[in-house]
């Protein structure tokens, strides 16, 4: 499995990136994800991510991006819950991307 | 929600989909692998249904503590499903008599159904995949 250090630390990843040990989690490893998926956190991104985690918490999934899309609808409103939102802050698909970011495997049924 | 998955817009053909459940959850890959697998079907818009029979029943019981053997929770999963718009989660009755079971023992809403009526959903499938 390949290492990588993130502000002094080293942390297993998988071949993609994702890290291996969710708990190891923490701000530091999302922005040195973000900065490897090119994308630039703000507010918005953060509420994402960290619906992820509290999702994950709950179901120890990540969801399907269809199934993120309609519960971040729930949680956050229908004007954060549709692809347009999602995919302008995650261009390359924010199932893939946020999970990243958020320390989660790549969720099941994402080819 | 349902209506809308099987009602579709007529652009694909829609088939009843069972899932059978046999197997206790651990020890054996069969009741996490046939989860990950009616996840990915519920992306198809499919007619899931799954069913939990003998040990299968276990998969779904509450306060599974997984510690001891090192190996991952996944019973959590199942209140997932309903986010994945799979809601038609059935226990075979016997089963659970047989382990002293009832319906507050599951980790979520399901219909428990006797051996007749069990059987008469299967007759009704187009694909039955056991695991």
């Amino acid at each position: 499995m390949p290492m990588v250090n993130i502000a002094g630390k080293d942390y297993e990843v998988d071949e993609e990136g994702y890290l291996i040990d969710l708990s190891q989690w923490n701000e530091d490893i999302a922005k040195y994800m973000a900065v490897e998926e090119k994308v630039d956190l703000t507010e918005g991104h953060w509420e994402v991510v960290n619906f992820l985690r509290e999702y994950y918490a709950e179901y120890q999934i990540a969801p399907a991006v269809r199934v993120l899309t309609k519960a971040i609808g729930k949680k956050l409103g229908p004007d954060k819950g549709n692809n347009k939102y999602l995919y302008e802050l995650f261009p390359y698909g924010p199932a893939k991307q946020a999970c990243k970011i958020a320390g989660l495997p790549k969720p099941t049924g994402c080819i | 929600m349902s209506d809308m998955d099987e009602m579709d817009d007529g652009s694909g053909i829609v088939k009843k989909f069972m899932f059978l459940n046999r197997k206790a959850p651990h020890g054996t890959v069969y009741a996490l692998e046939g989860l990950e697998v009616v996840l990915i079907t519920a992306a198809f818009d499919q007619d899931v249904s799954m069913v939990f029979t003998d040990d299968g029943v276990y998969q779904l019981l509450k306060g599974i503590d997984t510690k001891g053997i090192e190996v991952k929770d996944f019973s959590k999963t199942y209140r997932a499903l309903d986010g994945y718009d799979i809601e038609k989660l059935y226990v075979d009755q016997a089963s659970m008599d047989a382990r002293g079971l009832t319906e507050d023992d599951l980790i979520v809403d399901v219909t428990v159904l006797s051996v007749d009526e069990m059987a008469n959903l299967m007759a009704e499938q187009d694909v039955v995949i056991s695991f």
